[in-house]
């Protein structure tokens, strides 16, 4: 028993050369890294994207990683990532140094439980009831219920669009929930006869097709569906992007073509997101 | 104070005992070192915020909204303060009771089956306690009184989530008392209930008191769950169904979604969290220090 001991401490002490050995690289011909971050509504389709990138570059390993279309545009600023996702086009400010390509588009849609009579709503009563103008669904032609403003955290591209066309500040918004992505929004919403979200029209649509108890409202008589969005007659829509300096890194360029090719098609719809026009 | 044995173990100066003590030492200041790099990170992030804002705009500003530049975490800090003592006023008593009766009262075979069904609980992960209240527990407040994501709902969750680990400390901790103090008691001629009050609890108080800390660590510091169900406005909540933001649901919704200051004012609520964990500790060594009756 008393002599195990040094033998252990040994291991110990060899145990990280043993690990550094297999770190050595493998191949011989070097291995090119493209860093993407940003958006979590773009990272999984830009995900498949980069495998299918990969399987036809194998000197080429696509790393994505999300955190939200703000930290993809600083990251695409700084140069800590070749290219950075939005969810949203790019502002004023951040088009003097950036350059955004469009890789499809997705809307955003006012959703309800599927049991509420409500089924559209104007822009006047959309700002009301997340303003606290309007509490009961019954002067909208619901039943007699109090309306739960379902809203989304701060920093998320949705809820910048969603102020965006309402012209509402964050701070006038009065809500019951805040909610993080699009999944927990259509949860709350499955589970509340009451509440209101807005969430990704192509979220929703795959959602609610899957038998959730959601349904998505007309705005201003416009259906909320992929083909509205698509024809550019439902007015809450916006482009998903690709962001990088005005001068990207070749690899970079080869991504981006890629991305906005045809060969992608099929992996945007599958996303129920709306590819570009070919 | 803290009661160790190096006073009392002999420690010879031979090649293995010298290596062995090494060896511990290292150990020991890994776990130290990693808390002096947490705390330090914790501060350096939340540096430029407080530099830029100042403590005051932490608790004086209207609201909290990083996007109009405002930064008020009172009510953050206080909803958190308010789930945790309701978490723990709910689960403390019940997870003490139960181990008392498991202890004292239950007949062994149902003690070791209800002693297997609190492990169990302690074994479910915090996320799927989240998703089931937000799935059961919050549409059947809903239905009593709406909104239905609220303090309550996080209330319930914590202390569900903690109840085995009062149950399971209290348990250990009755387990403690040493059976001569039992035997005295029964060669008084005193009853059940009066050996329970008057030897058994003051004997286990301080284990007792442990358990309630841990349990009051692990709600100050849940996070997904919380997360699920609390509503997550920022409010200072009028009555128990209005929804809530804690501290470490304020993190996890916009950590990954943050830049500059308002990245930076994430880890102040860090460090908030950290000082309040703080007071927690000394508090309760403080509380521990008066003297026992056994």
């Amino acid at each position: 028993m008393t002599k195990r001991i040094p033998v252990l401490l040994v291991l110990l002490a060899i145990l990280p050369a043993l690990i550094g050995c297999q770190e050595s690289p493998a191949a011989n011909q070097p291995i090119h890294k493209l860093i993407i971050t940003g958006s979590s509504t773009v990272a999984p389709l830009i995900a498949d994207i980069g495998k299918r990138f990969e399987a036809q570059h194998p000197d080429i390993r696509v790393d994505v990683q999300t955190g939200g279309s703000s930290r993809g545009v600083a990251d695409a600023r700084s140069g800590i990532a070749h290219i950075g996702m939005a969810s949203r086009a790019l502002h004023p400010q951040e088009t003097i140094d950036l350059l955004a390509t469009t890789i499809a588009q997705d809307g955003i849609g006012l959703i309800v439980h599927a049991d509420n009579p409500v089924a559209n709503l104007t822009t006047q009563q959309v700002i009301d009831i997340y303003t606290g103008k309007v509490t009961n669904w019954q002067s909208l032609g619901g039943m007699n219920a109090p309306i739960v403003v379902v809203n989304k955290a701060e920093g998320r591209a949705t809820l910048e669009i969603f102020l965006h066309h309402f012209h509402l500040a964050n701070s006038a918004i009065k809500a019951d929930v805040v909610i993080g992505d699009n999944e927990h929004g259509i949860k709350t919403v499955a589970g509340n006869p009451q509440a209101i979200a807005y969430v990704s029209i192509g979220t929703a649509t795959y959602d609610a097709t899957a038998g959730v108890p959601i349904k998505l409202l007309q705005l201003n008589s416009i259906p909320a569906s992929l083909a509205t969005v698509q024809n550019g007659t439902f007015p809450l829509s916006r482009p998903l992007t690709l962001v990088t300096t005005k001068h990207p890194r070749p690899l970079a360029q080869t991504f981006m073509t890629f991305a906005t090719s045809p060969h992608v098609q099929n992996l945007v719809i599958q996303h129920s997101f709306i590819p570009l026009p070919s | 104070m803290f009661k160790t044995w190096s006073s009392s173990i002999p420690s010879f100066p031979y090649h293995r005992d010298q290596l062995l003590r090494w060896a511990l030492w290292s150990c020991a200041s890994i776990a130290g070192l990693i808390l002096v790099f947490i705390i330090l990170f914790l501060i350096l992030e939340s540096v430029p915020a407080l530099r830029h804002l100042g403590v005051n705009r932490f608790m004086f500003d209207p609201s909290w909204h990083p996007g109009e530049n405002t930064f008020n975490l009172m009510p953050m800090i206080l909803g958190t303060l308010f789930t945790t003592i309701g978490a723990i006023a709910l689960a403390g008593p019940i997870g003490f009771c139960s181990a008392l009766f498991c202890h004292c009262y239950a007949p062994p075979r149902l003690a070791s089956l209800y002693g297997r069904f609190i492990e169990l609980l302690a074994g479910i992960p915090s996320v799927v306690f989240g998703f089931w209240g937000l799935v059961v527990l919050v549409p059947l407040i809903n239905q009593w009184h709406p909104p239905g994501p609220s303090m309550l709902a996080g209330i319930l969750i914590l202390a569900m989530m903690i109840l085995p680990t009062t149950s399971l400390l209290a348990q250990s901790s009755l387990a403690q008392v040493p059976t001569e103090y039992l035997r005295g008691a029964a060669a008084l001629g005193l009853g059940r209930w009066a050996t329970l009050r008057r030897v058994v609890i003051p004997a286990a108080k301080s284990g007792l008191w442990t358990a309630a800390l841990l349990a009051t660590g692990r709600a100050l510091g849940e996070t997904m769950a919380v997360l699920m169900v609390c509503g997550n406005v920022v409010q200072i909540p009028s009555s128990i169904f209005d929804p809530i933001r804690t501290l470490t649901a304020n993190m996890a919704l916009e950590m990954a979604y943050a830049v500059d200051d308002h990245r930076s004012a994430l880890f102040v609520s860090g460090v908030v969290l950290l000082l309040m964990v703080l007071i927690l500790v000394t508090a309760a060594n403080w509380s521990n220090r008066v003297p026992r009756h056994v």
